[in-house]
């Protein structure tokens, strides 16, 4: 006898009991604190603010510890709590060049005002596992003394001094807001980097990567990459002047690219623009990158087919919490409409099975006659 | 769950959503471009049908949720769960009763009666995007009414394999000016489409609403010389005797041995409360 598969209910409660029991993993083990992840896994953090969209260090560390450490699920935790959110004002504009900058470097000159600030980088390190970490309790590392800090004007403000560089001219336009109203295609660039910066940093690196290998090619240089922190200002119309509110931690890449030119206008380089929440400069980087690829139309470029070219196609595919939830729901039951292919499959087996058998009958009889 | 506004969404984003639903009911299968939410479940699992089901949502309300046209089934238990913890609404399993219904790929057997709505999960909501990936494109073809590639696609069906073989998510015309997906019931459901309950469709993911008014002209697409057929496996309900309900397979054992049982399983009980019993079933 045939039983219904019920007891969806009871299945689902078991299955969180499960989930809780193994994120805690073995109970001898100390249970980590959201202090500690927000510590000591500040990179981890800082991905899940960014493409959560959301600005605080201790959700994204209690969203990992949550998630079991799956990022794209702690992302997906944050994105529908910030949904949640009132919204009570806009920030002035950010002024990136007033960032207290714990990193500033430049590919495009050996020295500059302010100077070149490595930070807290891999960059230099030998990936080699250091088995001193594993031993717990170490001494804290020496902190370098603090230098001075100093004025760093940004890099390609040199550039468009001389007008080597293509203008960027302020905007008053108040910017659109993908979370807010629909996504209209051909976007403008606010949109876009919007899209680009909440968008997988996997996705957003490997379009990044296909335009230097020749998918859209086009020579970038990092003009400047800056990480550090910057307050954040609001207008309140009560007092007449702005408000410092909080302070954000940012990444900012900003590249020269290739210099368009043509009879009319004479050469100049373009740029491309990335910025994300925290330390986070793979994916600043790619989105200054696929930022530049973008903007063909706009700077007179050939379009080339590439797909880091392609708006609706960049825009379409960069969330990740989009992806993974149409990607994943594919494990929902589907046996309503596999059930209307196993018939039409069936049936157009039989009907191709009748002319079969109609063909070899046809054949066997010619051979007889 | 004093955190939460009544069914979740915010009075502001509720608005939003209704004002793109009256627009959806006033040009029937349009697809209504909406600022959809991130939603506490994932995109692909019913975001889209939730936030209308939120925006439609009253506190006198029945709500029904079916996934496969069943009401047991895990997301659709989840779903259900969301809105009894969120809005507080009574919720049934009988059809019958309820007043807002939201579906994962079915239509309920019994016949839907005006005061009733019928919220469909939508996965993509453009019937043209196998045939044209970009959404510039499609919109432009929709606003000219031009749909001359979905004729070719169904005429190439014909001449591959003898019929059209589309058995889901089969394309229909909505008062003979847009053609729209009815999301992916199968094409056993499409002539329900027209009914005196009112149809919502929320696609979350890709943004889009649509919608059904009552007794809405819909065509399943086709040609004169190959008419629609809504298809279902040839057998009764082994549980219910059914002979004109869509039907799930069950595979019993590891020798071939198999079931069939109405996939609507408000209906199959019903019938087998009121004594009606398959070939395989057991008098109640």
């Amino acid at each position: 006898m045939y039983v219904a598969v019920k007891g969806g209910e009871k299945a689902i409660d078991q299955a969180h009991d499960w989930l809780a029991e193994a994120r805690r993993g073995d109970p001898s083990v100390a249970e980590l604190s959201v202090a500690q992840i927000r510590e000591q896994l500040a990179l981890a953090v800082n991905r899940v603010m960014a493409e959560g969209s959301l600005f605080d260090p201790d959700l994204a560390a209690l969203a990992i510890k949550q998630a079991r450490g799956d990022l794209i699920e702690a992302i997906f935790l944050i994105r529908a709590y910030r949904t949640t959110l009132p919204r009570f004002a806009a920030s002035r504009p950010l002024d990136t060049g007033a960032m207290r900058c714990d990193r500033r470097i430049s590919a495009t000159y050996k020295d500059l005002p302010g100077g070149q600030v490595l930070g807290p980088t891999f960059d230099y390190t030998h990936r080699l596992l250091d088995f001193a970490l594993e031993a717990e309790g170490l001494d804290r590392p020496a902190v370098p003394a603090e230098a001075d800090p100093c004025a760093m004007p940004r890099v390609t403000g040199f550039l468009d001094a001389e007008g080597l560089i293509q203008p960027e001219p302020p905007c008053e336009a108040v910017p659109g807001d993908l979370t807010r109203a629909p996504l209209e295609l051909p976007a403008e660039r606010a949109l876009r980097l919007q899209a680009l910066a909440r968008g997988d940093e996997g996705f957003v690196l490997s379009m990044a990567y296909s335009t230097q290998r020749g998918y859209a090619k086009n020579h970038p240089f990092v003009a400047e990459l800056r990480i550090g922190a910057l307050a954040v200002e609001v207008e309140i119309p009560e007092l007449g002047f702005a408000v410092e509110i909080g302070e954000l931690e940012l990444s900012e890449c900003e590249t020269v690219n290739q210099f368009t030119g043509s009879k009319s206008a004479p050469a100049q380089f373009t740029r491309g623009y990335g910025l994300v929440f925290g330390q986070s400069e793979r994916k600043a980087i790619s989105m200054a990158l696929v930022d530049r690829a973008l903007r063909w139309r706009e700077l007179g470029e050939d379009w080339k087919g590439a797909p880091a070219q392609d708006e609706e196609f960049v825009l379409s595919h960069c969330d990740n919490i989009q992806a993974t939830g149409f990607l994943e729901h594919i494990k929902l039951p589907h046996y309503v409409d596999f059930q209307s292919e196993l018939e039409l499959v069936r049936k157009l087996r039989r009907a191709a099975g009748a002319e079969v058998r109609a063909g070899a009958q046809a054949d066997a009889q010619a051979a007889a006659e | 769950m004093s955190a939460y506004n009544f069914a979740y969404l915010d009075e502001q984003t509720k608005r939003m959503i209704r004002r793109a639903l009256l627009k959806a009911l006033a040009v029937p299968g349009y697809q209504v471009p909406f600022a959809s939410r991130e939603m506490p479940m994932p995109y692909g699992w019913g975001t889209g049908g939730v936030q209308v089901s939120a925006a439609v949502l009253v506190p006198e309300d029945v709500l029904k949720v079916i996934d496969q046209g069943a009401d047991d089934t895990t997301n659709a238990v989840s779903i259900r769960r969301f809105f009894q913890k969120v809005a507080g609404v009574a919720v049934s399993e009988a059809t019958a009763q309820a007043t807002v219904i939201q579906t994962r790929h079915r239509i309920p057997e019994r016949a839907l009666e005006e005061g009733q709505i019928l919220v469909y999960q939508v996965p993509i909501p453009e019937p043209l995007r196998f045939l044209e990936p970009s959404e510039i494109e499609t919109r432009k073809m929709h606003a000219l009414e031009e749909y001359g590639l979905m004729h070719v696609k169904l005429y190439e069906d014909i001449s591959r394999h003898g019929e059209i073989a589309t058995s889901y998510a089969y394309p229909v015309k909505v008062e003979g000016r847009y053609v729209m997906d009815p999301s992916p019931i199968p094409k056993f459901d499409n002539p329900k489409l027209s009914m005196a309950a009112i149809q919502l469709f929320g696609a979350g993911r890709e943004q889009r609403i649509y919608a059904l008014p009552p007794w809405t002209e819909v065509v399943s697409l086709d040609f004169e010389d190959y008419p629609f057929e809504a298809a279902r496996a040839p057998h009764a309900c082994d549980l219910c005797g059914a002979g004109d309900s869509y039907l799930d397979e069950v595979i019993t054992d590891d020798a071939g041995g198999r079931m069939f049982v109405c996939s609507d399983t408000d209906f199959c009980g019903e019938r087998r409360a009121a004594g009606h019993v398959g070939r395989l079933g057991e008098s109640a």
